[in-house]
């Protein structure tokens, strides 16, 4: 392809040029595209994390996918993302759609909402560990015997906890989201569903859902991506375990490279993450049937 | 504007007018109430409300009142003990380290993201869109599967056990949804406003500070709120890069805290509080810039 001078001016005349991006793009190369390729360099070697870098070809991958613990990672990992997607998602749609009315207490609720965003995760999984304490927590405080269980020690029920504590702490800003998301939403659209007689929930399911499409795949990519990032929420709360019941996959992945030493196997596992994070967002996209450029524009 | 508008099958219904859009829509209350929403917004409150009112009544519990009393009482005679022993630990030093990395993070991550979205919104040619995707690639990997290399590179550069360690990485972390919300919001700026600029012999740099920045205003503050919020309460990283006292900043100091003072709870949930209560300082002075910002970085 060759370049004309018509060419050149034309990109000259309609803006500026890249180097404006050129520092933002250095420190995303060096600190998020270098590490990308590196992770994947070093899941072909061995090293402890002090000596020597050892290439060793396919080693630490046969040791990945040899050890079960991995497919349990990838098991526990696929119930939180899945589980937390089906908790969240709802309660964050119908808490924004309520939040986004114009009574002053859904505004004062909406201000009580916001608090867990404020917390780092360390702090709520410190908070839900007294908490959910069998002796000094919420069951005997509220004297409710089904509350009064080992809920961290239990390896049926972390599960289940785990799910609730980033429900807790990430359902406020989904919730934000989908608020701005209905705000948007022309009013006249209402007032003719009114018109022809439509109910509250025939609004809901032919005026706001449509409406908010692009919100939905905005949060739930979010959401999605989000949760294979939890870390140092489960960290703190169950450290991965009972056993291995709460280990998912990035917790194993630091597991495995800053306690077990086994950087290598430790990459293999941080791939295998990318891997997963990338396939999924794309899905999502797929699914919101435009690509992500698109949807920005057109859901503006 | 405002008269046109008017709801032709509500009489009694005030007129739209451009500062409050929504007072007349369907939620303005003349309609039955919305029981089945208003029962989950309450009961959702609930849910928030209770583990932050169990964590602050804790903290002001002394040891033998916490063993003694029903945990979800107040104590019958409050005490700062708890607050004083964190506050004599070192929490001052955690803090400032916490201001320094957010601060250090967040302006210079706001100053390349700027500049890079401007180059993306009103540049052309195949530099511009191929760093934007780079970009938007970003945000569907989970970075923090890039976090060995990443602890390579640091130590490498001798920057291990630094603030900058911290710094360096969550800056890149932090571009690509700042430039994602910052485009989005600078393609509203009419086009015009550029050209007239241009015409009068601006140039990019001097359009990037006078016309673009006044303009995108709310966004730049969102996006600094967003990164600031990550950056404070981030944990994944501090865990890996530093280890001495030093360079502790606020959410691992909760952490190695609750280690060392596992059997003194109420202590421990009074570091908590102490954590959270900058931000919580914040949010009431800044609460409705905090909200609008961020529901609209989301939702555009």
């Amino acid at each position: 392809m060759t370049i004309t001078s018509s060419d050149r001016r034309r990109v000259r005349d309609t803006g500026p040029s890249g180097w404006l991006a050129a520092p933002a793009l250095v420190f995303f190369l060096v600190f998020a595209v270098v590490p990308l390729a590196g992770v994947v360099f070093l899941s072909f070697t061995s090293w402890d994390g002090l000596r020597e870098i050892r290439l060793e070809g396919l080693a630490s991958w046969t040791t990945v996918f040899t050890d079960p613990v991995t497919g349990n990672a990838l098991l526990v990992t696929a119930k939180i993302v899945f589980f937390s997607f089906i908790v969240q998602a709802p309660i964050s749609l119908l808490l924004g759609v309520f939040t986004a009315g114009s009574q002053k207490y859904r505004a004062a609720l909406a201000v009580l909402y916001f608090l867990p965003l404020l917390l780092s995760s360390a702090a709520v999984a410190i908070a839900f560990k007294a908490l959910l304490d069998p002796n000094f927590g919420l069951g005997p405080g509220l004297q409710v015997p089904f509350l009064i269980q080992d809920w961290l020690g239990n390896s049926d029920l972390v599960l289940f906890v785990v799910v609730f504590v980033i429900a807790w702490q990430f359902v406020p800003f989904h919730t934000l989201i989908y608020q701005g998301g209905v705000r948007q939403i022309p009013t006249s659209l209402y007032e003719a569903a009114e018109i022809d007689g439509a109910g509250r929930v025939r609004q809901f399911l032919n005026i706001t859902l449509p409406q908010l499409k692009y919100t939905i795949i905005t949060s739930s990519t979010l959401m999605v991506v989000g949760s294979l990032a939890y870390f140092d929420l489960i960290f703190v709360l169950t450290g991965g375990g009972p056993g291995y019941s709460t280990r998912l996959l990035p917790l194993h992945m630091y597991l495995t490279g800053f306690k077990a030493n086994d950087m290598g196997a430790a990459s293999a596992l941080g791939v295998i993450l990318i891997v997963i994070g990338l396939g999924l967002a794309l899905l999502l996209q797929r699914l919101g049937g435009k690509n992500r450029n698109d949807s920005q524009l057109e859901g503006a | 504007m405002a008269s046109t508008t008017q709801l032709p099958a509500a009489p009694e219904a005030p007129v739209l007018t451009h500062a409050t859009p929504r007072q007349n829509s369907r939620r303005a209350g003349r309609r039955r109430p919305n029981l089945p929403g208003g029962l989950g917004g309450w009961l959702w409150l609930a849910v928030i409300v209770l583990p932050i009112y169990y964590v602050v009544i804790t903290s002001l519990k002394n040891q033998a009142g916490f063993f003694a009393t029903n945990p979800m009482l107040p104590p019958a005679e409050p005490t700062l003990d708890n607050y004083k022993l964190v506050l004599e630990n070192d929490f001052a030093r955690y803090f400032l380290n916490s201001v320094v990395v957010t601060l250090g993070t967040v302006i210079p991550a706001l100053f390349v993201s700027f500049m890079a979205a401007y180059a993306i919104v009103r540049g052309k040619g195949r530099f511009v869109n191929w760093t934007n995707n780079l970009f938007l690639l970003g945000l569907a990997i989970p970075l923090h599967a890039t976090i060995i290399p990443i602890y390579w590179m640091i130590t490498r550069a001798h920057l291990y056990d630094t603030l900058l360690a911290l710094i360096l990485p969550s800056i890149a972390f932090a571009i690509p949804v700042s430039v994602l919300i910052l485009s989005n919001f600078m393609r509203d700026v009419p086009n015009e406003l550029f050209e007239s600029m241009r015409l009068d012999g601006c140039s990019d740099w001097a359009m990037l500070w006078r016309l673009a920045l006044p303009m995108t205003k709310p966004a730049v503050i969102t996006v600094g709120i967003y990164n600031a919020l990550h950056v404070w309460n981030g944990f994944l990283f501090p865990l890996i890069l530093t280890q001495s006292p030093a360079t502790r900043v606020l959410p691992l100091s909760l952490w190695t805290f609750q280690g060392e003072f596992s059997v003194n709870i109420p202590a421990v949930l009074a570091s908590v509080v102490l954590a959270t209560l900058p931000l919580l300082v914040l949010y009431i002075v800044a609460r409705r810039q905090l909200i609008s910002g961020l529901t609209a970085g989301f939702t555009k």
